[in-house]
C-alpha cells in the first residue's frame, strides 16, 4: 500500500518534469520513420504518465474534466442549438420535458437552448476577467516584491486598500456610472474589483525570491530589472500565478453573476446571470418555477467546484503538507 | 502600541481612500447620468437639497479641490443626498433604518459560520486521511462555488415556498408593530433563519479549509509530538497545542475575505426580500438613485474596515508576538 503511494508520488515528480522539459531537441534532420515512433512513444508515455498523476489526484481529475466541459460548451454550444434561445412560443412556464429539456420560461423560451448559449458569454467573460486581473496582479505583485523600499510601501499600500475595501458593492457603483452596460464593463469592473488577492501573494513571494542566488547573480551580470522579473522571478512563480489565476476566475464568475442578478449587465444578452435578472424580475419563486434559476446556477457551482478542485491540486503540489498520502505526526 | 498605531494608520487611509473614491467615480465617467436625475428632480426640491447632490455627484462649476471640500464637509455633517426611491427621505435616513437589519443578519451570520467553519477546520485536520476529511471538505468546496443568492433561491424555494417551514419574505410579520415586544423579536428571528443559514451554508467553507490547512502546518511540528509523548489529552493537544497556534492565519483571513462574504449577503438579503443595506442596494439601482447607492457603498466599506480592525485588535491580543514589539 505505502510503496504504491510512493510510487505514484514518483511517477508524479516524473510527470511534471516531463511537463516542464520541451522534448523536441531531436535535430531536424534526424527526423525519419524511426525517430517518429521514438516521439510517439515519448508522447505516449507522457500520456500515461499524465493519466497516472491524475489517476492518484482524483480531485483534480474531477476538476480538469468539468472545466473541460464547459469550455466544449462554450466552443460548440451556439452551433449546437440552431434556434434563437429567445424565441418566445407558446409552451409558457413549462417544467422540463421531452420537448424542453429544462423546461421554459414565463414567455416560452427554452431554458436548456438558454442555459447553452449563455454558457460562453459567462465561461468567457470569466476566464477573461480572471485572466486580466492576474496580469495586473502580476505586474504590482512583482513590482512591489522586487523594487522593496519606498515602492513597495506605496504599492503594497494600494494591494491592502483595494483588499480591504468590499469589493461587490464598489463593483456596483462602478456598473451603475458606467455610460453603457454589457460584457465589457463588467469584465473591466470585476478587473478593477479582483486583482488584489494575487497580487499580495506574489509579492510576498517575490519578496523571498529576490534574495535568492540566481536572482542575485541576474543582478550582478548586469542584465536589465525587465528581464530579471520576467525571466528569471516569474518562471518560478508559476504555480503561485496558477493558483491565483484559478481563484481568480472564481471570483470573476461569480461576481458577474451577481451584477448581472441586479440587472448591471446588459439584460438582453443571455447568460447565466441575466437568466437569473429575469426569473427574479417574473417572480419564478412565486409561480413554482424552479427549473428556470435551477440550470444556470448548477452551472455556475459546478463550474466554480471544478475550479476550485483544480486549486486543491495545485496547492497540494506547492505544499506537500496537504498531501494525503504523506501521514506524519499524531494520528487517530 | 506601534503595531496597533501603524494598523490605525492604515485604516485611516484606507477610509480616506474609499471616500475619495466614492467622490471621484461620478466624476470621472462622461456624461454623468446623475445629471439626468437632477433636471428630473427641479423644482420638487429646495434649493438647498439640491446644491447638496449637485456637490454628491460632481454638476457644479467650482474647482475640484473646493467640490472636494465640500463634499467632505457634507459627510461630517451626515449629509449624504436625497434618496430618489424613497423621496425626499434624506439617504443617511434610509440607511440609518436598513443598517440595523444588515448588522443583526450579517454579522451573527458571519460570526456562527467563522466559529463553526474554525471547529470544522481543525476536526478535520486533526482526523486527515479518515472519511470525513474524505468528504467534508470537497463538500464544502462545492457549497462554496454556489452563488449565494443562488443558494437562497434554492432554500427559499424548497423550505419555504414548497414545504412552507419559513416566511418567504420580509424582516418580520408585518402583522405585528415593530417593538421589544417577544411577539415581534420571535417573528423577526424566524424571518432571519433562513437567510442566515444561507450565508452560513455559503461562507463555512472557506474558514473551514484555511484552518484545516493551517492545522496540517502546525500538526507536524515537534511540539505537538513532544505534547503526544508526554501523554496529554487528545483534546488538549488538538485544542491548546495545534489549534491555538493555527488560528492566527485564520483570523487573517477572516479579516480578508469579510468584504467578500458582506457582498454575498446582500445578495442574500435582496432574494429574501429582507429589509437590510442589499434591499436598499436594489432600490438604488433599479431607481438609478445614485446617492443612495453612494451612501451604501460607503456606510459597508466602513463597517469592513471597521471589522477589519476589531480582527486586528483580536490578533494582537492572541499573538505575543506583536505585543512583545512594545517593549
Amino acid at each position: 500500500m505505502q510503496l504504491n503511494k510512493l510510487k505514484a508520488r514518483a511517477e508524479t515528480a516524473q510527470v511534471m518534469s516531463q511537463l516542464v522539459l520541451p522534448k523536441d531537441d531531436i535535430p531536424a534532420s534526424d527526423i525519419t520513420i524511426a525517430g517518429n515512433t521514438q516521439r510517439e512513444l515519448q508522447r505516449e508515455s507522457r500520456w500515461r504518465a499524465v493519466a497516472n498523476w491524475l489517476a492518484v489526484n482524483p480531485k483534480v481529475a474531477f476538476g480538469l474534466g468539468i472545466v473541460g466541459f464547459f469550455v466544449l460548451v462554450t466552443i460548440l454550444g451556439p452551433i449546437v442549438i440552431q434556434h434563437n434561445p429567445n424565441a418566445f412560443s407558446s409552451d409558457v412556464l413549462q417544467p422540463p420535458s421531452v420537448r424542453h429539456w429544462l423546461g421554459t420560461t414565463q414567455t416560452g423560451q427554452d431554458v436548456f437552448a438558454q442555459v447553452v448559449v449563455g454558457t460562453r458569454v459567462s465561461v468567457l467573460l470569466g476566464f477573461g476577467a480572471g485572466f486580466l486581473a492576474t496580469v495586473v496582479s502580476v505586474v504590482i505583485g512583482l513590482a512591489a516584491g522586487y523594487f522593496g523600499g519606498l515602492v513597495d510601501d506605496m504599492l503594497s499600500l494600494f494591494i491592502n486598500i483595494f483588499l480591504v475595501i468590499p469589493a461587490l458593492p464598489l463593483a456596483v457603483v462602478l456598473a451603475a456610472y458606467f455610460p453603457f452596460r454589457g460584457p465589457l464593463p463588467v469584465a473591466i469592473i470585476v478587473t478593477m474589483t479582483g486583482w488584489a488577492w494575487g497580487a499580495r501573494v506574489l509579492r510576498a513571494q517575490t519578496l523571498s525570491m529576490r534574495r535568492r542566488e540566481f536572482v542575485q547573480a541576474a543582478c550582478a551580470s548586469g542584465e536589465n530589472t525587465f528581464r530579471i522579473i520576467f525571466a528569471e522571478i516569474l518562471p518560478n512563480e508559476i504555480a503561485i500565478v496558477a493558483a491565483g489565476l484559478v481563484g481568480t476566475v472564481i471570483y470573476a464568475i461569480l461576481a458577474q453573476v451577481g451584477l448581472e442578478f441586479l440587472g448591471l449587465g446588459d439584460v438582453t444578452i443571455i447568460s447565466w446571470g441575466t437568466m437569473f435578472y429575469w426569473a427574479q424580475n417574473n417572480e419564478a419563486l412565486l409561480l413554482g418555477a424552479w427549473w428556470w434559476f435551477l440550470a444556470p446556477g448548477c452551472c455556475v457551482a459546478l463550474l466554480g467546484a471544478g475550479l476550485a478542485f483544480i486549486n486543491f491540486g495545485i496547492d497540494e503540489l506547492a505544499n506537500p503538507r496537504l498531501r494525503r498520502e504523506r501521514r506524519v505526526g499524531p494520528r487517530r | 502600541m506601534r503595531h496597533l498605531l501603524r494598523r490605525s494608520g492604515f485604516y485611516l487611509v484606507a477610509l480616506w481612500a474609499s471616500i475619495t473614491l466614492n467622490f471621484l467615480i461620478p466624476r470621472l465617467v462622461p456624461g454623468n447620468p446623475a445629471q439626468v436625475l437632477i433636471a428630473r428632480l427641479q423644482g420638487r426640491i429646495d434649493p438647498r437639497a439640491e446644491h447638496a447632490m449637485e456637490v454628491a455627484f460632481g454638476i457644479s462649476h467650482a474647482s475640484l479641490w473646493k467640490q472636494y471640500i465640500d463634499y467632505l464637509s457634507n459627510l461630517v455633517h451626515g449629509d449624504l443626498g436625497i434618496s430618489v426611491t424613497y423621496f425626499p427621505t434624506p439617504v443617511a435616513t434610509v440607511i440609518g433604518q436598513n443598517l440595523p437589519w444588515t448588522l443583526a443578519l450579517v454579522g451573527t451570520a458571519i460570526v456562527i459560520s467563522f466559529v463553526g467553519g474554525t471547529l470544522l477546520g481543525i476536526i478535520v485536520a486533526w482526523r486527515r486521511g479518515s472519511r470525513l476529511d474524505a468528504i467534508l471538505p470537497p463538500m464544502l468546496t462545492f457549497l462554496s462555488a454556489i452563488p449565494y443568492f443562488w443558494l437562497a433561491l434554492i432554500m427559499l424555494y424548497f423550505l419555504g415556498f414548497v414545504l412552507n417551514w419559513f416566511p418567504l419574505s420580509g424582516g418580520y410579520d408585518l402583522s405585528i408593530a415593530p417593538g421589544w415586544t417577544p411577539d415581534f423579536l420571535l417573528s423577526a428571528v424566524q424571518h432571519a433563519l433562513l437567510p442566515a443559514i444561507t450565508i452560513v451554508v455559503s461562507s463555512i467553507a472557506g474558514w473551514q479549509l484555511g484552518m484545516r490547512n493551517a492545522m496540517m502546518t502546525t500538526l507536524s511540528e515537534d511540539y505537538v509530538l513532544m505534547a503526544q509523548a508526554k501523554g496529554l489529552s487528545e483534546r488538549r493537544v488538538m485544542l491548546t497545542y495545534a489549534a491555538r497556534n493555527a488560528i492566527l492565519p485564520n483570523i487573517t483571513g477572516f479579516a480578508l475575505s469579510l468584504g467578500f462574504v458582506v457582498g454575498g449577503a446582500l445578495l442574500t438579503e435582496i432574494v429574501f426580500s429582507y429589509p437590510g443595506i442589499g434591499f436598499a442596494l436594489l432600490q438604488a439601482v433599479q431607481n438609478s438613485d445614485y446617492a443612495l447607492l453612494q451612501g451604501i457603498f460607503l456606510i459597508i466599506a466602513i463597517a469592513v474596515l471597521g471589522a477589519n480592525f476589531l480582527a486586528d485588535l483580536i490578533y494582537v491580543a492572541l499573538d505575543p508576538r506583536v505585543r512583545e514589539e512594545r517593549s
